[in-house]
């Protein structure tokens, strides 16, 4: 196989296999829904809905200002009867419409298929995508008409599909190719139609060879679409990395994909289009790897959004012993979270629980400099000097290292033999740096 | 159920997953691929060799425990680089040394080399040449008294003869390679030293730039020079494996806390080190020039790392 790849990064244990083999199944919708108002990057929605209302399936119930956000949609009928802070799979408490699910599956009027999808416009595509509340699948959430959105003087000369998924554990994007391949690709369609861009490229990992080969084979007398397989790599779902392995371009520091003449989406999302666009049906659904050696039965579900952890755990089997953590997302950039409680958002593609281990935490030595962490880091960084900036709180100095560059992606700690958290310090380094250029944007404003 | 399982939940910063690297088990393979040095050692030194290779380990364990108990440190020796630290000074002193002045190097490598720079990871040279170089200034007989291995009788290393002009009677490449030649303890033999090497290349512990950068510089420079001087092709080999170029090149200039952590940087620091070897060896007053050749190119270490930094990832290359 023809593979490309990136430099730097690091090899993974794939833990995979518990899922992989297995379809996707339709989780139970319970009986209460929780939707927090925001579930993307950008300006969090305003419920447009009251304590009492009647909805219907696929109903608008909130919706942000601006351009850079994405409305939320109930993914069930019934009656909201609550509108509450509540605990969000990104630690922090947000803002939920909880919704009594009367079982009846009744659609709302504004969900109706488009008789010649065929015949819409880019901006008409582009509206669709908006008004259905597609974000980024993958987990970034990024709204998906934002980067479909044409800008002065740029322009995609390739629209690239993320079917890597290099996160351990995860299988979701992978059944999801295997299953609904077509509805990936009349997504891939419409978002080249809609950014006027001419070639389009599934990128897909060398370990879901079964994947790759039915993308060849759908696609062996296009002209314009082709795949892409990728060396098993982390982080090879980098958005950066992707670009770069599939184009050998580098996005510019600070700059967007499109600046490298690239816009990238996740396979979820181009699948989640192509409902939108052709059925006019708007994400309330999506599919969630819940795996981990702490659950009994890992499953690939096809979730509503808004339904617990702990429901699709107790659908799952229950726990499998004594868990000690349950990660939102993937075991490297995934966020643990202190209970189960919490709801499955746009951005939730896996679930993973795993059980204690037994064993003690290992101590953190100082650095011995043995600079593993600067040749597994993909963005050519050095891990550790910016971790000894940050300690001495150097936030400048961190800052002409290049901190914001750091995707966080966590390759420098999974081989540090200190066992030095280096992320952890320079994501304060991040922060710190923001904070900065915040004042001195703001004393800037003052004079 | 779900409730007091939910309460003992961790919460913690990604990644959840770590690699299997640790300081401990790098360490137990450092020791891994000494050991057929010490073998060698220990065949061709006998007692000798046991009682320098157990005074400098136990000297340099003693000296951890009690600088870091002064200084109210927490106590590292399980971490194992203390041993490695003794090991490696006791390869490169003379089987004959007494074991007193071998303990003040071990106790020098530690104290001064090590600790009180802040311990590992912040020392700024090689504990164990540190501890060399203060016993060749200190006792500079004893530190270059030679014994010829199994027999004992007293001898000169084969670079000591080459640099006092002998050309009758120098070993065999054969013995060089071998290590049946006088010299320090564990590097005389060549072999064992580069198999130990190979093992660290193969576990990733070491860059291959390092060694390959400073062996090359120091085979062709010496090749020339030999050349230039009529002499025939054994002589770079002579060089090669004649001192204590391999452990130096292997197990020294490739410590991970005093050498550069950029991949440009470390062949920068290789070639620095053969320049300074070839040329302490053939212009200076030592037949010997490894030892303070990476102590020097140790003291650049961080300018060679400020001035080859990579450039980041979708930027342009920065000049310092």
């Amino acid at each position: 196989m023809n593979t490309s790849t990136f430099k730097g990064g690091i090899h993974l244990p794939g833990y995979k296999e518990g899922t992989q083999g297995l379809p996707i199944v339709l989780a139970g919708i319970p009986d209460k829904i929780y939707l927090p108002v925001s579930q993307h990057i950008g300006a969090p929605c305003v419920p447009l809905v009251q304590v009492g209302d009647e909805v219907k399936k696929g109903q608008k119930i909130a919706e942000g200002k601006g351009f850079v956000t994405a409305p939320i949609h109930a993914s069930v009928s019934g009656k909201v009867v609550a509108i509450e802070k509540k605990q969000h799979p990104g630690g922090n408490f947000v803002n939920c419409i909880v919704i009594e699910n009367d079982y009846k599956e009744e659609w709302a009027d504004t969900v109706k298929p488009n008789s010649h999808p065929e015949e819409l416009s880019a901006e008409e595509i582009r509206k669709i995508i908006f008004e259905a509340g597609i974000v980024g699948l993958g987990g970034a959430t990024f709204p998906a008409h934002v980067k479909l959105a044409p800008v002065e003087g740029k322009k995609a000369d390739y629209i690239l599909l993320n079917g890597v998924e290099c996160e351990p554990y995860i299988t979701a994007d992978h059944r999801l190719m295997l299953e609904k391949p077509e509805r990936i690709v009349a997504g891939l369609r419409y978002i080249l139609k809609s950014t006027g861009c001419e070639q389009g490229i599934i990128a897909i990992e060398e370990n879901k060879p079964d994947a790759i080969a039915l993308f060849q084979k759908m696609l062996a007398k296009e002209k314009n679409i082709r795949v892409q397989a990728l060396k098993e790599k982390y982080p090879q779902g980098s958005e950066k990395h992707l670009i770069y392995a599939c184009t050998q371009r580098e996005v510019p520091v600070g700059g967007l994909p499109l600046d490298a003449g690239v816009v990238v989406h996740n396979v979820g999302t181009a699948a989640a289009i192509a409902d939108a666009v052709e059925e006019g049906i708007p994400l309330i659904q999506r599919i969630v790897t819940l795996s981990g050696d702490g659950v009994n039965k890992p499953t690939n579900y096809l979730v509503r959004l808004g339904t617990l952890f702990s429901s699709l755990i107790e659908e799952s089997g229950g726990y499998s012993g004594d868990v000690e953590k349950i990660i939102a997302g993937g075991l490297m950039m995934g966020k643990t979270v202190f209970t189960a409680e919490i709801p499955v958002i746009k951005g939730s593609s896996g679930i993973v629980v795993l059980k204690k281990t037994g064993k003690e935490k290992e101590r953190e030595y100082s650095c011995v400099r043995c600079a593993k962490c600067v040749d597994a880091c993909p963005l050519f960084l050095e891990p550790t000097t910016l971790v000894k900036l940050a300690k001495r709180r150097l936030w400048e100095e961190a800052e002409q290292n290049n901190a914001l560059s750091c995707i966080e992606c966590g390759s420098c700690v999974f081989v540090c033999p200190a066992r030095i958290p280096l992320v952890q310090y320079i994501r304060r380094a991040k922060q710190e740096i923001g904070a900065l250029k915040a004042k001195a944007k703001s004393a800037g404003g003052k004079k | 159920m779900m409730n007091t399982q939910e309460n003992l939940l961790i919460v913690t910063s990604s990644p959840h997953i770590h690699s299997a690297n640790s300081v401990s088990l790098t360490m137990r393979d450092v020791l891994i691929a000494l050991s057929p040095a010490l073998l060698a050692s220990l065949y061709f030194f006998r007692f000798a060799a046991v009682k320098v290779i157990l005074t400098c380990v136990v000297a340099a364990i003693v000296s951890e425990i009690i600088a870091q108990k002064i200084m109210q440190r927490e106590v590292t020796i399980d971490d194992g680089s203390a041993i490695v630290t003794g090991l490696l000074l006791a390869f490169c002193l003379p089987p004959t040394l007494p074991l007193w002045i071998a303990a003040i190097g071990s106790a020098v490598a530690i104290i001064i080399g090590k600790q009180l720079f802040g311990g590992l990871g912040n020392n700024i040279f090689n504990p164990a040449l540190i501890g060399r170089a203060f016993l060749v200034a200190s006792w500079p007989v004893a530190m270059t008294t030679w014994i010829s291995p199994l027999d004992g009788v007293t001898t000169a290393t084969p670079l000591g003869l080459l640099k006092e002009g002998v050309t009758q009677g120098l070993p065999t490449l054969n013995q060089l390679f071998l290590g049946n030649v006088g010299g320090c303890l564990g590097e005389t033999s060549a072999l064992a030293l580069i198999l130990g090497g190979l093992y660290l290349l193969y576990k990733g512990h070491i860059d291959w730039r390092i060694p390959f950068s400073y062996l090359g510089t120091v085979f062709v420079l010496t090749a020339i020079t030999g050349t230039l001087n009529g002499e025939g092709s054994w002589y770079p080999l002579y060089h090669f494996l004649g001192g204590g170029l391999m452990l130096g090149a292997f197990f020294m200039a490739t410590d991970w806390v005093t050498t550069p952590i950029t991949k440009q940087g470390r062949i920068i620091f290789g070639l620095g080190c053969g320049l300074l070897t070839v040329i302490i060896r053939l212009m200076g007053g030592y037949p010997e020039g490894v030892c303070y050749s990476i102590l020097l190119m140790n003291l650049v270490t961080p300018l060679i790392d400020r001035y080859t930094k990579a450039r980041v990832f979708g930027g342009v290359k920065k000049h310092a």
